[in-house]
């Protein structure tokens, strides 16, 4: 091997270090460190003294027989995913991604600007907004409008529709990332599509079942596995509006285990639960990647050229 | 089958006017080819017809009738795009079948149309594959039969051929040539290609920033274009265009000398092609700038006191070699006489040989 082939790889080296290494570094501390700290407590006994004395498969136990709230909470998640998902990222999304898409484009991007601004303001605005809006006093924007507008008694929809209150919160803001990605779908297919459907004879509702959607399969499919994981962990927006409550109402899987370990110091129990969620998060990816037939979308390059 | 007109049709887009006015006939079952430089306005034309663009002013009459304000899926037409425009996710079948889903035909006689159409363009065999498990050839036939299926009294083909390779291109002329006779269907075609207008085509509509140059027959637009524009645009490789003084009856290039059978004036261009320039022992002489073999014939590109001229000889003997001084001939009625102010043919004026003034 000769000197300047030898100084060539330690150069590579080098260079791969100073490009790899910080993210590296960062995925070890904040990703892989929790997993195995995370993994590791769950088969503890840690509590707020945040004492070990043994290790235990006890947390598990307690889920499988002695939580009454799981069932409740795991069903909460199911309709609060579904919901948030099915009205507002995938479908609310794809309604503004075409609607914005067929007005004129200033309009559009008007709208869609607007869309996504609560994406571009800080989580606890975004919160404090909603918390004004829902104010059950007369001060609140919903009810000054019910009252003022319709001469209608002020609601309190965080104690009356807790379950409403975060899918919509959730919903207003998750459908922009959709919308985003489904007008740009949109935007990539061919004009000429859309001319020959209409010399075809199509109307704007068969150009739309004929020519849009079937260019928004794979975009809707990547939009649905990659909110279903993310909904099923997110809980900010929860938290931060109804805190879980009233009562444990809108307590979500992931509020759960955070409640658990964070307001009653069960720290290991806690570990335990966001552990059981993560094997929720895998199989339901798992399921919906074979479902949505996504490895087809890997294999073969999707765009045309045209 | 329809008889097309159209009436100071106008399209402007904002700072642009992509069509200025433009009047046309088509006569019922014939085919007319738009034949432009990019950005002349043909395609945008065809879109109007189409009714994908709406004119900004004139009318587009269909058998007399007005048809601006029908829309496009209620003018019967067919169109084959550049790009072919097949919907991905569809069979070629389902492609062909997708414009007779909004006629209410019966699902037996919608089959049996799509079979007929696509048996029509020979892709009867390939009605189960999608477009990305076809051919540009097989792509371009499946968008034909879409276009033909739902029998369309006009068809329009938007550069239809200009993605296919030079020997496809070749078989798919004659072809659409041979359905367009076949079916008596009311063609226009757009496309930048001035043999596939011309070979293709009945009546050739030239078109240049908006405006119709010249609509004529293959012909006359090659023998008698009537316009400066026409004459570069027609013929390849492209006229030799020198400019000339007129005074009356002499028109002056140069050393080149050349009597009008009637008394012209002015600045003229006169405009040779280079298949009608020979060499000879005499006349306008030059030097071999440079050689282009063109296979049966050779193009030389000469420079001499009348500027750059090109003339293209057969391959044989006496070739002359590169730096080389020669003289070239030509017989004057092959010449063509353009008014330099209007830019327009000169017509009614035949040239003969005058002195060729010695140098």
């Amino acid at each position: 091997m000769t000197d300047f082939v030898k100084a060539q790889a330690r150069r590579q080296r080098g260079n791969m270090v100073l490009f790899l290494g910080p993210a590296m570094v960062l995925v070890a501390l904040f990703f892989l460190g929790p997993i195995v700290v995370d993994l590791v407590l769950a088969f503890t006994d840690m509590d707020r003294t945040l004492a070990v004395s043994t290790l235990t498969f006890d947390n598990f136990a307690r889920m499988a027989s002695r939580d009454s709230r799981l069932i409740a909470s795991l069903s909460l998640t199911a309709v609060f995913v579904l919901c948030t998902l099915g009205i507002f990222n995938v479908t609310f999304a794809l309604v503004l991604a075409v609607v914005t898409t067929s007005v004129p484009p200033r309009l559009g991007t008007f709208f869609r600007a607007v869309w996504l601004l609560p994406r571009m303001s800080p989580s606890v605005v975004y919160a404090l907004l909603w918390l004004w809006v829902l104010d059950p006093n007369e001060r609140g924007l919903l009810n000054q409008i019910l009252v003022h507008l319709f001469g209608m008694t002020p609601v309190d929809l965080r104690t009356s529709s807790p379950v409403a209150v975060i899918v919509i919160a959730n919903g207003f803001i998750g459908a922009s990332l959709g919308m985003i990605i489904f007008t740009s779908a949109i935007r990539s297919i061919p004009e000429h599509l859309f001319h020959a459907a209409r010399v075809d004879g199509a109307g704007p509702l068969a150009i739309l079942r004929h020519v849009t959607l079937p260019a928004l399969r794979w975009p809707i499919s990547y939009m649905t596995i990659q909110q279903t994981l993310a909904l099923l962990v997110s809980f900010e927006y929860i938290l931060l509006i109804t805190n879980g409550g009233p009562f444990f109402d809108t307590t979500v899987f992931a509020l759960y285990s955070y409640r658990r370990a964070f307001e009653s110091g069960q720290y290991a129990y806690g570990a335990a639960l966001s552990l059981v969620l993560v094997a929720i998060g895998v199989i339901a990816a798992l399921g919906l990647w074979r479902l949505m037939d996504m490895s087809r979308l890997l294999q073969s390059p999707r765009i045309e050229v045209q | 089958m329809a008889r097309i007109e159209l009436r100071n049709l106008r399209k402007d887009w904002p700072g642009v006017t992509a069509v200025d006015g433009i009047n046309l006939r088509v006569d019922d079952g014939s085919f007319v080819a738009l034949l432009g430089p990019s950005g002349c306005g043909k395609s945008t034309t065809l879109f109007m017809l189409a009714g994908i663009y709406s004119p900004s002013d004139g009318e587009i009459l269909f058998d007399g009738a007005r048809v601006n304000e029908v829309e496009a899926r209620d003018r019967n037409i067919g169109i084959v795009f550049q790009s072919y425009a097949l919907y991905p996710h569809m069979t070629a079948a389902e492609n062909i079948g997708f414009p007779l889903r909004f006629q209410g035909l019966e699902k037996a006689e919608a089959d049996h149309r799509v079979a007929e159409a696509a048996a029509l363009v020979q892709v009867d065999q390939l009605l189960q594959r999608r477009p990305a498990q076809l051919s540009g050839g097989q792509q371009q036939r499946v968008a034909l039969a879409r276009a033909l299926v739902k029998r369309p009294r006009l068809l329009l083909l938007d550069e239809p051929l200009s993605n296919l390779d030079a020997a496809l291109r070749l078989t798919m002329r004659s072809e659409i040539r041979r359905l367009q006779r076949h079916l008596g269907i009311t063609t226009i075609l757009v496309t930048h290609d001035q043999i596939e207008a011309t070979t293709m085509a009945d009546r050739v509509v030239v078109m240049n920033r908006g405006r119709i140059e010249q609509e004529a027959t293959a012909e006359d637009t090659y023998r008698r274009p009537r316009s400066l524009f026409v004459a570069g645009f027609i013929g390849a490789p492209p006229i030799n265009l020198v400019p000339a003084l007129a005074a009356g009856d002499r028109v002056t290039a140069g050393e080149v000398g050349l009597r009008a059978s009637r008394p012209v004036t002015g600045e003229v261009v006169v405009g040779v092609r280079p298949e009608h320039l020979r060499l000879a022992a005499s006349g306008v002489h030059g030097r071999v700038a440079a050689i282009e073999p063109m296979g049966r014939e050779v193009l030389l590109a000469l420079d001499g006191p009348l500027g750059r001229i090109h003339l293209l000889i057969a391959v044989g003997a006496g070739m002359p070699a590169e730096g080389a001084q020669v003289h070239v001939d030509f017989d004057p009625a092959d010449t063509l006489l353009f008014d330099r102010s209007t830019s327009l043919r000169i017509e009614d004026v035949t040239l003969t040989p005058d002195a060729v003034v010695a140098v």
